[in-house]
C-alpha cells in the first residue's frame, strides 16, 4: 500500500517535471480542456445566477401566496378571448372569502386580500417617475406582503376605509423623487396623475432580477382611493391575494381557494373554473426552457471543447510515450511494475487536464468579475460545487485520454524499450 | 563446466538447456539454442562474443528482463521462467543492478534523486531512500555532486552515477551491459578500477563487453557463438 503511495509521488513529481519542461507544448495541448471548463462554469455560473436572482426576485410574490385572478400566469396565446370573457373578479370576492375561512375548521387559508393594479406616473416638483405600478389594496396587505417598510408605517386600517389620499412608496420610486435620502419623504406630498397623496412610508430596497417587476417600482395606496381617481372601467385587473396556513400543503390550501372561490362564484358541479389560482413557482417554471437552453448550448460546447481536448491530449502523451520509451526501460530494469508506468502516464495526462481546468476556472472567474464589475445586476453565482465539478471534469477528462497511451507504455516490453533510440 | 571458484556454494543463477526462439513470421530465430551456465557468488564473469551471437539475449535473461522460450532459468533459487511479470519487477529492483552502455539517467533529476529512483519502486519511506542514495553516491566517490543534474558531470562520473543507481538496493548481482562503451579509455579504466573495487567488496559482476581489454578485469570469461557457449574459462587476470 505505501508503495503505491511513493509511486504515486513519484508519477506527480514526473508529471510536474514534464509540464514545467514542455510548458507552451502543455498548454496549446490543455486548450480544449481550458475552453471546455470555462463553457463549463461560466453555464453554471449562469444558471445558478438565474436561479437564484430570480428566487430572489420572485419571494416578494411570496411563496405562501396564491393570486386568484382571471388570466392565468404563462402565454395564454390562441386562448386569449376565452379568459378575456370570463366574468371579472371582483375586490368583494376578498370578503366572502375570509368569511368561508373564517367558517371552516382548521382552514388552510389564513387571509385573502384583494389588489388592483394601475401604472402610473408620479411627480414630485420637477422630479417624476413614470410606469409605476400602483396597487390599490386594504390594510390586510401586510399580512401578505412579504417587503419590509424601511421608513415610516403602512396606512391604517381607517385610512383605507376612508379612502385617504396616503402612498407607501417602493424604494426606487422615492429614491427617485427624494434624491436628498429616502427618508425624508415620509411625511412629504407627491402627485398621482396630479392627484396629491401624502407619503406614509417607503419600503426597503428589494433589488430586481433582469427588469422583473419587484415593490422597488410599485406604490401603495388604499383600495378606495385608486377606485375613486384611477379606476380603469374596461380593463379589471382585480387579484385576490389569499395567504396559506403555514402548516397547510400547497396542494390542500390550493384546492381549498378553488373550492371556495367556486362558492363565491357560484359555479355548479361540473362547471369548469372561470379563474385561475395563480403562484410564484408558475414563473419559474417558466424559466425552465431558459435554462434548458443555457445548459444544452453550455453542455454542446463543453463536449465539443472536451472532445478535441481529449483527443488532443491523447495524441501529445502518445508522443510523451514515444519520446520517453527508453526511459520507461529504464524504469523496468529499475524495478518498475506496469502498474507504476501506467500511473505515471495517466498522472501526466491528468496533470495537463488538471492545469488546463485551473486555468478555465481562472478565466471564467476573471469574466465573472468583470461581469460583475461592470453589471452588478447581472446575475453571476459561482459555487464551491462547480469548482469541484469542473476540477472532477477535468481530471476525469485526463484519466480517459490518458489511458490509452498509458496502457500502451505499461505493455511496452522492458527489454525493447531499453533497445529504443 | 562449473568454473566457478567455489563450486561447493550454492549458485545465485542457475541456467539449464535455455533456448530463447525469436518468431519473426516466416523464420525462427534461434538466439539461444540450449546455454547451460552458473554463476556463484562473487563471481565476476566477462560474457563475450561478437554481434548476433546471443549476447544481449542473455543478457536480457539474466537481467530478468525476458523469460526463456524453453529451459530453466534460477535465480536464488527460485525459477525465473514461472515468474509474473510483477514478479520479475521485483526480481530486478531487489536482486539485480543494471548498468547500461549509454548510463539511461533520467536527465532532468539530480543524481541524487538518479540513485533513489530504485529504492522508490522498492517501496521505501523518503528519509530511508535520501540516505542511501547518498551513500551510495559517497561509495562511488561523488558525494559532493549530489545536487548536480547528469548534463553537469562528465561521462565517467555519470557511469559512476549509474553504478550507484545499481548498488543502492544491495543487488545479488551487477549486471553490467559495455559499461564503457561511451567512454575514452582512460575513464574506461577508470570504472573498471571501480568494478575491481566492487569486486573486492565481494558483490557479483557480470560485463557483457565486445573489447578483451575490459573482459581481463574479470576473473572468468564466456564466450559465445551462435546461440551457444563457445567457451567457458578463467582470465589471465594477474
Amino acid at each position: 500500500m505505501r508503495k503505491s503511495w511513493y509511486e504515486l509521488a513519484e508519477a506527480i513529481r514526473i508529471a510536474l517535471e514534464q509540464v514545467n519542461v514542455h510548458r507552451m507544448r502543455s498548454l496549446l495541448t490543455a486548450l480544449g480542456v481550458i475552453i471546455g471548463i470555462l463553457a463549463v462554469t461560466l453555464m453554471g455560473t449562469a444558471i445558478k445566477g438565474i436561479d437564484i436572482g430570480f428566487r430572489d426576485s420572485l419571494s416578494m410574490l411570496g411563496n405562501d401566496v396564491f393570486y386568484v385572478e382571471k388570466f392565468p400566469w404563462k402565454d395564454v396565446g390562441d386562448e386569449w378571448m376565452m379568459y378575456r370573457n370570463r366574468p371579472n373578479m371582483k375586490s368583494s370576492y376578498a370578503d366572502d372569502l375570509n368569511q368561508i375561512i373564517a367558517g371552516t375548521a382548521d382552514s388552510n387559508l389564513v387571509i385573502a386580500v384583494p389588489t388592483v393594479g394601475s401604472r402610473q406616473r408620479i411627480d414630485r416638483d420637477q422630479r417624476n417617475i413614470g410606469g409605476v405600478e400602483v396597487i390599490g389594496t386594504n390594510s390586510d396587505f401586510t399580512l401578505i406582503n412579504t417587503g419590509d417598510i424601511e421608513h415610516g408605517r403602512f396606512f391604517t386600517d381607517n385610512e383605507a376605509l376612508a379612502g385617504r389620499n396616503v402612498i407607501v412608496l417602493g424604494y426606487d420610486v422615492a429614491n427617485t423623487l427624494f434624491p436628498e435620502g429616502v427618508e425624508q419623504a415620509v411625511g412629504k406630498d407627491v402627485r398621482v396623475r396630479n392627484i396629491r397623496f401624502r407619503v406614509v412610508g417607503v419600503f426597503a430596497r428589494q433589488g430586481s432580477f433582469l427588469g422583473l417587476q419587484s415593490f422597488d417600482s410599485n406604490g401603495v395606496i388604499p383600495l378606495l382611493s385608486l377606485r375613486k381617481f384611477f379606476v380603469n372601467p374596461w380593463w379589471d385587473t382585480t387579484t385576490i391575494r389569499v395567504k396559506k396556513h403555514p402548516d397547510a400543503t400547497i396542494a390542500e390550501a390550493r384546492d381549498e381557494i378553488i373550492g371556495a372561490t367556486r362558492r363565491v362564484r357560484g359555479l355548479e358541479p361540473g362547471e369548469a373554473e372561470d379563474f385561475e389560482v395563480n403562484q410564484s413557482d408558475m414563473i419559474e417554471k417558466q424559466l425552465g426552457p431558459v435554462k434548458m437552453g443555457i445548459a444544452v448550448a453550455g453542455f454542446f460546447v463543453t463536449g465539443l471543447a472536451l472532445f478535441v481536448g481529449a483527443i488532443g491530449i491523447m495524441n501529445i502523451t502518445f508522443v510523451s510515450v514515444k519520446e520517453r520509451t527508453r526511459e520507461i526501460g529504464t524504469r523496468r530494469a529499475l524495478g518498475a511494475r506496469r502498474r507504476a508506468i501506467l500511473l505515471q502516464f495517466l498522472v501526466e495526462s491528468c496533470m495537463i487536464c488538471l492545469l488546463g481546468g485551473l486555468v478555465g476556472l481562472g478565466c471564467s472567474w476573471g469574466i465573472k468579475s468583470v461581469v460583475t464589475m461592470v453589471a452588478p445586476h447581472f446575475p453571476l453565482v459561482m459555487s464551491m460545487e462547480l469548482i469541484v465539478v469542473a476540477v472532477l471534469i477535468a481530471v476525469g477528462t485526463g484519466l480517459v485520454s490518458g489511458f490509452a497511451p498509458a496502457f500502451q507504455a505499461a505493455r511496452l516490453d522492458p527489454a525493447e524499450a531499453l533497445r529504443h533510440e | 563446466m562449473s568454473q566457478g571458484k567455489e563450486p561447493n556454494r550454492d549458485p545465485v543463477i542457475e541456467i539449464i538447456g535455455v533456448r530463447k526462439i525469436y518468431d519473426l513470421g516466416e523464420i525462427r530465430v534461434h538466439a539461444l539454442d540450449g546455454v547451460d551456465l552458473k554463476i556463484y557468488p562473487n563471481d565476476y564473469v566477462a560474457v563475450m562474443g561478437p554481434s548476433g551471437s546471443g549476447k544481449s539475449t542473455l543478457m536480457n535473461l539474466l537481467g530478468c528482463l525476458d523469460t526463456p522460450t524453453e529451459g530453466h532459468y534460477h535465480f536464488g533459487g527460485e525459477d525465473v521462467a514461472e515468474m509474473s511479470d510483477n514478479e520479475l519487477a521485483d526480481i530486478r529492483n531487489r536482486r539485480i543492478g543494471f548498468v547500461f552502455q549509454s548510463f539511461n539517467l533520467l536527465p532532468r533529476a539530480t543524481i541524487l534523486r538518479n540513485v533513489e529512483l530504485p529504492l522508490v519502486y522498492a517501496g521505501l519511506d523518503s528519509h530511508t531512500r535520501l540516505q542511501r542514495a547518498e551513500e551510495a553516491l559517497t561509495k562511488v566517490g561523488l558525494a559532493d555532486r549530489l545536487r548536480h543534474r547528469p548534463n553537469e558531470l562528465s561521462g565517467g562520473q555519470r557511469q559512476r552515477v549509474a553504478i550507484a543507481r545499481a548498488l543502492v538496493n544491495r543487488p545479488s548481482i551487477i549486471l553490467a551491459d559495455e559499461p564503457t562503451g561511451n567512454l575514452d579509455s582512460r575513464t574506461g579504466e577508470e570504472i573498471m578500477a571501480l568494478f575491481e573495487e566492487l569486486y573486492r567488496q565481494g558483490n557479483t559482476l557480470i560485463v557483457v563487453t565486445h573489447e578483451d581489454d575490459i573482459a581481463q578485469h574479470a576473473r572468468r570469461c564466456v564466450r559465445l557463438r551462435d546461440g551457444r557457449i563457445e567457451s567457458d574459462s578463467p582470465t589471465s587476470h594477474k
